[in-house]
């Protein structure tokens, strides 16, 4: 299988005055299409490593390639394009625009894009919102609705632009088991479905062990490495 | 841009609270401004008006002798031409007799000293030997219409005159003192034939006086005459106006400042209230020029409507201020001149001050990084 993203002799620094290594060397290759768990606790780098792996922030030393493409010579505008028709976020607070109806929150992406908003793609938003079940709600501000809805609302955001990664971090980290369950359910469907890649960070064992493939991150290193099969 | 203006609308109409305070105070700015721009301007319009608005800008008069022929003076700018003939004369009357000064108009003295706004009874002269006479002059010499005058010069010239107008000359010393009449009266009293002792000139704006009066000196080419004009007499008035001026500006200034920092300051704010917005529209890939943007826009809104809503308020302002400040007899106590020009201007300087105001932070939104946000929660 192909790697859709592969990252090389990746170190992290924190502080000028103050170093504080959090990331050792790391390396890793992720492939097309699958769905991976990376745990660890607080503190080991894991959040660091998902960042770093989403160009959200920069690593002090080493290479991400994604898609193909090496990152390490783009300037802030053109990794903000290759996240913005790439990559999808969905983040443990959710973060929605509280300004924006969770429609109006899906479809942001795609307006990033700068491209006009038609029928067409009107109908991929409702889908996706169909998908993560929310057609009752979709016209409700972000704040009108529960912990459990914004966050399939963030999921259908993150699919929007058709990513091949969506990187999660702690996707379910505020919310009960129930919603965790449908939520996991859901992310497995669309990697089902699109064949989108899954990158995810949880601290819940019950939850990495459905995944492919967990990654166990301690003290900025990898320290296992599991690859399993589910179906 | 498209994507930019419209979360700024979305940003500004979801905190409607904060957003019509700062329009509200964009406002005042606005109006205030306006106000004191336009009273200031009234005022002073009013007071040239008072002073130099019937008497003339520019006065070529002779230097040694008492007359010269008259030439042709011609400018666009020049709205009254006066030629004139003037001199002290002893006016007697039936019961009273007074120290006078004739004085002589071509056909725009009745434009240059509002004569005809002034008659308090019959009308201008026309005939050789009609006279008008200044309201103290008529009590002193107790004149009727149409009673009869006589003039004597120094030269013991005598001419009997016909009253057929008295007008008040707003002043005191001049309306006890004042004999109008015809050019052709005054020159056979004076005997100078066919010469004027002045030319009287007023102009379209009375500030272009001086160079005005310097244009018409290097003009003429008559030797010994004397060009003067309004300013040179009046730098007491001039100085107070200027002084006006200076501390009109300084207010307006002052006014501009203070509602500069109150928009900079608020915005601000809302960036760090959005910063998570911000971050987030990062990480899904706005570019940083967008992300500044917002801010831009959002100050370019605030100051449009703040801009519109001011000029209500300062047109209100003014329009009660001329509706309840009335002199006693219901003239506007300052005429009030809804100077256009003035009222856009105000409005695109405070439209350009939020546009100024929000650069900080625009810059600081362009700096943001996603990361900061998505750490920190």
């Amino acid at each position: 299988m192909d790697n859709i993203v592969e990252i090389r002799n990746i170190k992290k620094i924190y502080g000028d005055k103050v170093k504080t290594q959090v990331l050792f060397d790391l390396n890793l290759s992720i492939e097309k299409g699958s769905f991976n768990s990376i745990i660890g606790q607080s503190g080991s780098g894991k959040s660091t490593l998902l960042n770093i792996l989403g160009t959200l922030d920069r690593p002090t030393d080493g290479e991400i390639v994604i898609n193909g493409v090496n990152t390490k010579s783009m300037n802030a505008n053109q990794l903000a394009k290759l996240r913005n028709e790439t990559l999808g976020f969905i983040f443990q607070f959710h973060y929605l625009l509280p300004e924006f109806t969770a429609l109006e929150n899906v479809l942001m992406p795609y307006r990033i894009m700068g491209k006009k908003i038609d029928d067409k793609v009107m109908e991929r938003a409702n889908e996706l919102i169909e998908l993560v079940g929310l057609s009752k709600v979709k016209n409700n501000l972000a704040t009108q609705m529960s912990g459990g809805q914004q966050q399939r609302t963030a999921i259908a955001r993150s699919l929007m632009n058709n990513p091949s990664i969506i990187l999660a971090d702690e996707p379910t980290g505020n919310l009960d088991s129930d919603t965790t369950e449908q939520i996991y359910d859901l992310m497995r469907k669309i990697n089902k479905k699109y064949n989108t890649t899954f990158i995810i960070i949880t601290h819940d064992q019950h939850v990495a062990e459905k995944t492919d493939r967990i990654i166990e991150v301690k003290d900025g290193r990898i320290i296992m490495d599991v690859r399993r099969n589910n179906d | 841009m498209k994507f930019a203006f419209s979360v700024a609308k979305r940003f500004l109409g979801y905190n409607k609270g904060q957003t019509i305070m700062i329009m509200v105070g964009i406002a005042i700015g606005v109006s205030v401004q306006i106000f004191i721009g336009l009273l200031i301007t009234g005022l002073q319009e009013s007071l040239i008006d008072k002073t130099v608005g019937s008497t003339p800008h520019i006065t070529i008069t002779q230097q040694d002798e008492l007359s010269f022929y008259d030439f042709e003076v011609k400018n666009d700018e020049f709205t009254a031409v006066v030629y004139q003939a003037e001199g002290p004369a002893f006016a007697i009357s039936e019961s009273d007799d007074a120290s006078v000064l004739l004085r002589g108009l071509s056909e725009d003295g009745d434009k240059l000293y509002k004569l005809s706004d002034k008659l308090v009874e019959g009308k201008m002269p026309s005939l050789k030997n009609d006279v008008i006479v200044g309201l103290g002059l008529q009590e002193k010499l107790n004149l009727d219409i149409n009673d009869v005058l006589t003039l004597r010069t120094i030269s013991n010239q005598t001419v009997d005159v016909k009253v057929v107008g008295i007008v008040d000359l707003k002043v005191d010393s001049i309306n006890n003192s004042w004999v109008l009449s015809t050019l052709p009266t005054a020159q056979s009293l004076f005997s100078i034939d066919d010469e004027i002792t002045s030319i009287a000139i007023q102009v379209k704006d009375v500030f272009t006086a001086d160079t005005l009066s310097e244009e018409l000196k290097s003009e003429i080419t008559v030797s010994d005459l004397k060009v003067i004009n309004w300013k040179e007499q009046n730098e007491d008035l001039l100085s107070g106006l200027n002084g006006q001026s200076i501390s009109s500006i300084m207010i307006q200034v002052f006014v501009l400042i203070s509602v500069v920092l109150g928009i900079a300051s608020v915005l601000a704010i809302t960036v760090l209230q959005k910063s998570k917005q911000i971050g987030i529209l990062k990480a899904m890939g706005i570019p940083d020029n967008t992300a500044s943007l917002i801010f831009l826009f959002q100050g370019l809104i605030l100051g449009v409507y703040g801009a519109i809503l001011g000029v209500l308020f300062g047109l209100g302002l003014i329009l009660s201020f001329t509706t309840f400040a009335r002199n006693p007899d219901g003239t506007a106590l300052i005429p009030i001149n809804f100077d256009l020009q003035f009222i856009l201007f105000s409005g695109s300087i405070a439209i350009l001050s939020a546009l100024i105001a929000s650069f900080i932070p625009a810059a600081r939104s362009k700096k943001l990084s996603p990361i900061e946000v998505i750490r920190n929660g």
